[in-house]
């Protein structure tokens, strides 16, 4: 399941960018996004998700479940 | 503060301190304390240190007063959590670290450092300070530095940082030239730092509590330790918080010493629940006037101390306590023309330079004079100046006091007290007098160029001096003449010397003159 950033919270300041072993985070006109298809939840990388680890505002890098296969599997 | 390293060299005020501090002679130490010798003669700094120094206004009191430096904020993103820093909070009225309006590539970077450079001669230094950590974006941070040497060589290059990844970087920082680093360094005992910083990131992994703390107090530690082996200066902040670390920052301030850091700047905590962050909402109050000084005053000795901080913006352009740059916002930058040209600045400045040396020389011949006794009385005074070390203020436009102790030793610089709050919740244009009566109310006098009949009255009556005789005269001359006069005045029996109480720390947004 991949992270997302809720944008209202985010406050742009690119720590999570170079830390995604993926890069699937980039910017878009001042704020950040993960691209669903490249993230892995850093699994086989690092023990924790490195957005969420580095992101100076909690409950801003969250698990996207809104994706429609996600919600499908329940 | 520091002495020169030839006559020319010597600055006012570092003779008044080294008059107000001698403590007999033999008492001497490698990187604070005060040394023997003539006052017009030889350095307590090695001549190359003095280099450094002498035109870097946080390193240097008196710098201050003559040149001016600039931060760009290229370093938004941050590795460590801190109580007294709130990430989601920036605005353009606030004056205090981690704040920015905006923020830059390198590239826009080093285009405003040519554009501040060509209108501000005296603009001698480029600091990177945030607003995240700059080792925290080393490739934003250092290429930044690259593009501004290449263009700009006679910059010094300047770095503040919280030391986490410091040790990573010092070969780049040395082979960039980079003079000065501070690190923010609130504790050396992780049980303390885990009051102060919730996380920390590091090797992918985020720690928390005293595990959190003690990763960062070896890492800064052996950062410090490793710059000023390669001779780079190392200045240590650390921020005051009552009834957690105030005490331990003796212990801190022996730590750094011992590990070669040149100067310690003990800052306020500034905490206001509006401000959003941990401490604020927690209702964690800042020191007091008193207490800072105390603190700062048991530290001195130990280390050369910074007191002329005016915990800047981290885009802050200009002197220290005043600044310009609401001038140099990216829209108003299309309109400057840049011209950098490194004769007219270098001869601008050794124009600073003459002035400088020619104001010291005849200054020393009167505080030579001054060295009589006044016996072991000691008082603080404000003083409302627009620089130039002169009584040019008037009282209503002051935005900050200087405020200096006055002894038989001369006048010494204390600290400064920022007045111009207009904008803060609760504060409104009526209480003015009020705050500011709070913020200057350990002293015995303000010495303003001229002052309205209605605000002397109030003065008078809160129990602080108003002297306006001294309007447009150097503070140091001025500050000691009164203080004969007070002593004297005690001595005949016309007034009673009485013990001033605390004072207030006003903290919040300087609002700038431009």
């Amino acid at each position: 399941m991949p992270f997302k950033i809720i944008a209202s919270q985010c406050t742009s300041c690119s720590a999570c960018e170079p830390e995604c072993p993926n890069v699937a985070i980039a910017e878009k006109g001042g704020t950040f996004m993960i691209d669903p298809k490249k993230c892995t939840e850093c699994i086989g990388h690092f023990d924790e998700p490195q957005c969420v680890a580095v992101c100076p505002v909690d409950n801003t890098c969250v698990l996207d479940t809104s994706l429609a296969r996600y919600q499908a599997r329940g | 503060m520091h002495r020169g390293s030839s006559s020319d060299a010597i600055e006012d005020g570092e003779i008044t301190q080294s008059i107000a501090e001698h403590k007999g002679c033999g008492k001497s130490s490698r990187s604070g304390g005060v040394r023997c010798g003539s006052p017009a003669g030889r350095s307590d700094l090695p001549a190359e240190t003095w280099e450094k120094v002498k035109k870097h206004p946080c390193y240097s009191e008196h710098a201050h007063h003559h040149y001016a430096r600039m931060h760009v904020a290229v370093a938004p993103a941050c590795n460590i959590q801190c109580n007294y820093c709130n990430r989601k909070y920036d605005c353009a009225n606030e004056s205090r670290p981690g704040v920015v309006s905006e923020r830059l590539t390198p590239e826009q970077a080093a285009r405003k450092v040519m554009a501040v450079a060509s209108t501000i001669p005296q603009m001698t230094v480029l600091g990177i300070a945030g607003p995240g950590d700059p080792l925290a974006n080393p490739e934003k941070t250092f290429k930044t530095f690259e593009l501004v040497h290449k263009v700009a060589p006679d910059l010094k290059l300047c770095l503040s940082t919280n030391g986490l990844a410091l040790p990573d970087h010092i070969d780049t920082i040395a082979k960039l030239n980079v003079e000065h680093v501070t690190i923010t360094i609130n504790m050396i005992n992780p049980e303390i730092g885990a009051k102060i910083y919730p996380w920390i990131f590091y090797n992918h992994k985020r720690y928390t509590g005293v595990q959190a703390a003690k990763i960062l107090t070896d890492r800064q530690l052996q950062g410090l330790e490793m710059l000023t082996r390669r001779g780079i200066l190392c200045k240590i902040n650390s921020v005051m918080i009552p009834e957690i670390n105030d005490q331990h920052l003796v212990e801190v301030s022996k730590a750094v010493k011992s590990r070669g850091a040149f100067l310690h700047n003990i800052m306020p905590l500034i905490s206001s629940p509006n401000y959003g962050t941990v401490f604020g909402l927690k209702g964690q109050r800042s020191p007091t006037a008193l207490e800072l000084k105390a603190l700062q005053d048991s530290c001195e000795g130990e280390l050369h101390m910074m007191r002329h901080c005016r915990q800047c913006r981290a885009d802050a352009i200009g002197l220290l306590g005043e600044d310009r740059s609401a001038e140099f916002t990216t829209e108003k930058l299309a309109t400057i023309d840049i011209k950098y040209d490194v004769e007219s600045r270098n001869a601008y400045q050794a124009k600073v330079e003459n002035d400088r040396a020619a104001k010291a020389a005849a200054k020393h011949a009167d505080l030579v004079e001054l060295a009589v006794s006044l016996g072991d009385t000691k008082v603080l005074v404000a003083v409302a100046t627009k620089g130039s070390a002169l009584i040019n203020e008037h009282f209503g436009h002051a935005k900050e006091f200087q405020v200096y102790e006055l002894s038989s030793g001369g006048a010494k610089f204390i600290g400064h007290r920022r007045v111009d709050l207009y904008c803060q919740g609760g504060y409104a244009e009526e209480g003015k007098l009020e705050t500011i009566i709070r913020a200057i109310n350990d002293c015995h006098a303000v010495f303003i160029a001229k002052i309205g009949g209605c605000p002397r009255a109030e003065l008078i009556k809160a129990g602080v001096e108003p002297v306006d005789q001294y309007a447009y005269e150097p503070i140091d001359k001025s500050t000691i003449a009164w203080f004969k006069t007070y002593l004297d005045r005690v001595t005949n029996g016309a007034i009673k010397h009485v013990e001033r109480g605390d004072a207030a720390i006003r903290q919040g947004a300087l609002i700038s003159a431009a």
